[in-house]
Formats: C-alpha cells, sequence, structure tokens
C-alpha cells in the first residue's frame, strides 16, 4: 500500500487525478452538509443570474449562475454528482462482475462453451452501446436500478475479452497444470487460482470503463432517459440549458465541464494504474 | 486464406442473426404501440383489429419465425408511423450518417494519426507533451457538450457557421469537428503507444542496423505494425459513428440514422427499430470483417494464430 501511494506520488499526471476524483467523491459524500442552496427548488426572482463572486463563503452567491428556475448551478452540479458516481461506480462493478465470471469460464472451458460466448460478445459489439442502453431503458423505464443494469450490460463485454485472452495465457502455466494434478476440480481452479489473477487487469479495464459509463449516463439523461426530475443530472441541466444558450451561456457550460474534469480525472488515474500494475496491457 | 474468410463470414452472419434477435424481442419489451398508433378514445374494437392488422395479436415466436422470414427476403415489414417501408425510412437517413460519419473519421485519423507519430518521433519534447495533454483533454470532453460550446463560439458569438440542420458544407463542420476531436484524441493517444512499443521490436532495430534509410523504416517497419490495433479501434468507432452519434445528431438536428432509431424508440415504431439497429450492425460487422482481412494484410500471422 505505502509502495502504491509512494508511486503514484511520483507520477504527476496520477496524482493530478486521484486529487481531482478525490476532491470530487469528497463534495459529492458530503453534499448535504455543505449548506448548498437547495438544488431542486429555485428562487423564481432570481432566474438565470451570471455566475457572481463576491467573495469566499458569502451568501447569496451564485459562482456558478442560476439556471431558468432560478436553482443555484453549483449546488445542481454537486448534488448531481452523488447520481452520476452512484450509477456509473455500480454499473462498473456490475459489468465487471458478469464479465470477469464470463472471460474466466469462455477462457478455461472447452472450445464450444468459449465460441459461444465469445459469439455473444460480438453480438453484443455490433449495436451500438448508445441506441443499445436507449432500446432498454425504453423498454425498462428509466429508473435508478434500471439505469445500472443497462450501463453494466453495455459494459461487460470489455472485460470478458480481456479477461479470457489472460485465462488463455494463465491456464497452461505450470501453477495451474500442478493444481489440476493435485485434483482441484475447475470450479476451485477458477475461483482459488485464475480468478486472483485476473483482478488487475480486470481493475484497469474497470477504471477506464468508468469513464466511459460515466459520459453515456450524462447522454442518456440527455436525452431525457436517465435519472427523472426533480433529480438534478448532469445531462439533463445540459439538455435544458440548450435552449437558453443565446442568452445564458453558464448554465450549459458548466455542467459540461463538470463531466469533462470527472472523465479526465478518472481517465488519468485509469493510465496510471495501467502503467503500475502491467504496461503490457496498453491495446 | 479461402477457409479463414470463410470462418469469418459464418461468424459475421451469426452475429448479425443474434442482434436481429435480441432486438426483436428488446423492441416487443417496449409495449404496445397500438396505444400510441389510434387517436384518444379509440374503440378496443379498433385497437383489436389494428393490432391484427399489423400481426401483434399472434404469440411472439410466431412473430419471430414471421419476421426472421421476412428478413430473410430483405424485408422489414412497413414502418407503422409512416406507412412505408421501414427499411426505406432508414436508408433515406443513410446518406447524411455517411457523410457525417466519413468526414468526421478522415480529419480524426489524419489529425490523430500525425499527432500520434509526432509525439512517438519526438519523445521528451515540447511538442510531446502538448499533443497527450491535448490528446487526454480532448478523450475526456463528452462529444455532445463540446457540440455545444462549438456552437455556443462560433454560432451564438460569432455567428460564423449555422447552429445546426443539414445541406451544405458549413452545416458539417460543427458536428464533424466535435467528432473528430474525440476521435483524433483517441487515435493519437493509441498510435503513440503502439509505435513506442514496436520501436522497441529487434526487427526495428534490425532495419535500422543494416543500414536502412529511416524513412523507410519508419512506414515500412514501425508504422505499418503500429497500425495494428489503430486499424482495431477504428473498425470499432464506425459502428458507433454509424448508429451511436444520436446525442451529436440531436444537438446539430442532424438528420442521420441514429436519431431515427431513437425517435422510432419514442414512438415504438418496431419495425424502424428493428430494421435500423439491424442495418448498423451489419454495416459494423462488415466493417469489422475488413478489418480482420487488413490484418491478414498488414501482419501475415494472425492468419494462423487463435486468439
Amino acid at each position: 500500500m505505502a509502495q502504491f501511494f509512494k508511486s503514484l506520488a511520483k507520477s504527476r499526471m496520477g496524482l493530478i487525478g486521484f486529487t481531482l476524483l478525490a476532491v470530487l467523491v469528497i463534495l459529492a459524500l458530503l453534499a448535504p452538509y455543505l449548506d448548498l442552496p437547495n438544488p431542486t427548488r429555485g428562487d423564481l426572482r432570481a432566474r438565470m443570474v451570471a455566475p457572481t463572486w463576491t467573495g469566499l463563503f458569502s451568501p447569496g452567491d451564485h459562482p456558478l449562475g442560476t439556471d431558468q428556475l432560478g436553482r443555484d448551478i453549483l449546488s445542481r452540479i454537486i448534488h448531481g454528482s452523488r447520481i452520476t458516481l452512484t450509477i456509473s461506480l455500480f454499473a462498473v462493478v456490475l459489468g465487471g462482475i458478469i464479465g470477469v465470471t464470463l472471460g474466466i469460464v469462455a477462457g478455461y472451458s472447452g472450445r464450444i462453451v468459449d465460441t459461444v460466448l465469445m459469439r455473444l460478445v460480438d453480438m453484443q459489439m455490433a449495436i451500438p452501446l448508445v441506441l443499445f442502453a436507449l432500446l432498454i431503458v425504453a423498454a425498462l423505464g428509466p429508473s435508478l436500478t434500471n439505469l445500472i443494469i443497462v450501463l453494466a450490460l453495455t459494459s461487460w463485454t470489455r472485460y470478458a475479452r480481456i479477461v479470457r485472452g489472460q485465462v488463455l495465457v494463465l491456464r497452461e502455466r505450470e501453477f495451474i497444470l500442478s493444481a489440476r494434478a493435485a485434483g482441484a476440480g475447475p470450479v476451485r481452479i477458477m475461483l482459488r487460482h485464475i480468478l486472483p489473477n485476473v483482478m488487475t487487469p480486470a481493475l484497469v479495464v474497470g477504471t477506464l470503463e468508468l469513464a466511459r459509463v460515466i459520459v453515456m449516463d450524462a447522454a442518456l439523461s440527455f436525452l431525457g432517459l436517465g435519472v427523472q426530475p426533480p433529480t438534478p443530472s448532469w445531462g439533463r441541466m445540459l439538455s435544458e440549458g440548450r435552449v437558453y444558450i443565446e442568452s445564458a451561456w453558464w448554465v450549459v457550460t458548466f455542467p459540461g465541464l463538470a463531466i469533462a474534469l470527472t472523465v479526465l480525472a478518472v481517465n488519468l488515474l485509469g493510465d496510471w494504474l495501467r502503467d503500475y500494475f502491467d504496461p503490457r496491457l496498453r491495446t | 486464406m479461402i477457409r479463414y474468410v470463410a470462418i469469418k463470414l459464418l461468424e459475421a452472419l451469426i452475429a448479425v442473426w443474434g442482434v436481429i434477435t435480441i432486438v426483436f424481442f428488446v423492441t416487443r419489451l417496449l409495449g404496445d404501440p397500438v396505444t400510441l398508433l389510434l387517436p384518444i378514445g379509440a374503440t378496443e374494437e379498433q385497437m383489436a383489429q389494428l393490432r391484427q392488422g399489423l400481426g401483434l395479436d399472434l404469440p411472439l415466436w410466431q412473430q419471430y419465425f414471421a419476421f426472421i422470414g421476412q428478413v430473410a427476403r430483405g424485408d422489414f415489414g412497413e414502418s407503422f408511423v409512416f406507412n412505408r417501408p421501414a427499411l426505406e425510412v432508414i436508408l433515406e437517413r443513410m446518406p447524411a450518417t455517411i457523410e457525417l460519419s466519413l468526414f468526421a473519421l478522415v480529419l480524426g485519423v489524419l489529425f490523430g494519426g500525425g499527432a500520434g507519430i509526432l509525439a512517438a518521433l519526438r519523445r521528451g519534447t515540447v511538442a510531446e507533451m502538448a499533443v497527450m495533454t491535448l490528446a487526454l483533454l480532448g478523450q475526456a470532453t463528452p462529444v455532445f457538450w463540446l457540440g455545444i460550446m462549438l456552437i455556443l463560439f462560433f454560432s451564438v458569438d460569432l455567428g460564423w457557421l449555422p447552429t445546426g440542420g443539414y445541406g451544405t458544407f458549413a452545416h458539417l463542420v460543427l458536428p464533424g469537428v466535435a467528432l473528430a476531436v474525440f476521435i483524433s484524441s483517441s487515435i493519437a493517444r493509441l498510435l503513440r503507444s503502439s509505435m513506442l512499443d514496436t520501436m522497441k521490436e529487434d526487427y526495428v532495430r534490425t532495419a535500422n542496423a543494416k543500414g536502412l534509410m529511416p524513412r523507410t523504416v519508419l512506414f515500412w517497419h514501425t508504422l505499418r505494425n503500429a497500425l495494428i490495433p489503430v486499424v482495431t479501434m477504428i473498425g470499432i468507432l464506425i459502428g458507433e459513428l454509424l448508429g451511436g452519434a444520436v446525442v451529436t445528431e440531436t444537438v446539430f438536428a442532424w438528420p442521420g440514422v441514429g436519431r431515427v432509431i431513437y425517435q422510432a424508440i419514442e414512438a415504438k415504431d418496431f419495425p424502424v427499430i428493428q430494421a435500423g439497429v439491424a442495418l448498423v450492425a451489419a454495416i459494423f460487422v462488415v466493417a469489422n470483417l475488413l478489418v480482420d482481412l487488413l490484418y491478414a494484410v498488414l501482419d501475415p500471422r494472425t492468419k494462423t494464430r487463435r486468439s
């Protein structure tokens, strides 16, 4: 652990990503205690107020301005980050569980199971992810749980492909052969010997997937299929603010900036993790 | 080689069939389209009649086999909303989508490729730093937000380009650039790291040692091999561009395939959804088939290698 952080501190990019992400997560966790203006109920007398900044912690200020209903944009962004981060994290973990399981099974089982699973991956990859997600959300309804499931479904193939590739190499290694010779069954070998060895690549894929899923979540809610109002969501803030682009640039600028910063932080951390664990995964 | 192509073709066919099947069943989950198609206040009898007319009263498996039979003959049925062949509705939008995708892809490959090579060859210089920083930012910026920012700057503030729509080259610039920024960032990063890996290979050292011109080594030994992962990525990007640019198309009011499928999902227009997704998937599969064959040209080892 100490070595992990020492290496992180040495990498400028990794450190920037880590710090940025830490700040975002802390803000999201502390949002209810921060004494922010109400994110869902605005002050109708203060609609479309341009960003104002009279000093640190001055009440009544709107550092990032207000929207068409007089809601404070900074507060909505911070509250929105709670939703985005929750959905994305759960989706990436769920997608990881499905993908790693199927990847191990495909790589370790015989040719028939492998072929069937890989054809399934091919099919899934042939449908553009955004369309696939749109179709399923439209079918199931845009609840928090459904969004997590849908985004996980767009994510599992990436894990499955990488993990399967690793397992194909691992299964010929001596420690696996000797475990098999010692009488360990396939389930035991997959759980005890293969799983721990694919956790690292899975973690790296997971970080890079997190960035993709955050953007996709924003895209879905931009199209109106994300979490429903009044819950603030970054994508919906963008689609609502777009209408006022000619009169209030801030409404549509800051939520997007929040998405970009979050994705940047995750990408920086993900790149560093990949190089730290295994520079060979770079494809 | 023929065997290799035959297997790949069969795999492609299975993938398309699978996509069509998945989409057929997911589409049925959208609910009954009849309520959306008839005016409010329609009687139960009218609804039943329409359902029968559309073949939606049959058991699901019967609908499925009838559908597969139709598709095999190239018929995706009539659009519920437009009352004309669903395939026609999709094909009409194809030119706009292909135009935008190709423009963005060419722009992205040119800039991204150039930047990636530059970054790899000028390792440790300011040029590399600049390219990599820009690429990182470009990759993190959601395309649809970048699109909105471009509109804000070039259309609202400067008034140079239209905010959206389709028709002239001026309409193509902003959505094309928005997509190209993401594409070129991804390609620049991937090509740079792939070039750096390739430069360490023995055959590149050998080529240099035997006194070949640096330019020859760059093009025939390094770049050719470094392009393999980039080609894979382009194959995947093609699929995402053809059907997945829904949000970009929405931002720029671009009349493309993604948007018409999205509208069909909202209207529960089953035939159009099915035709659209099937067509996009088919193009994606063919594009990736070509990518696989291109591998065989770039890297003859692929032909015999499994996994």
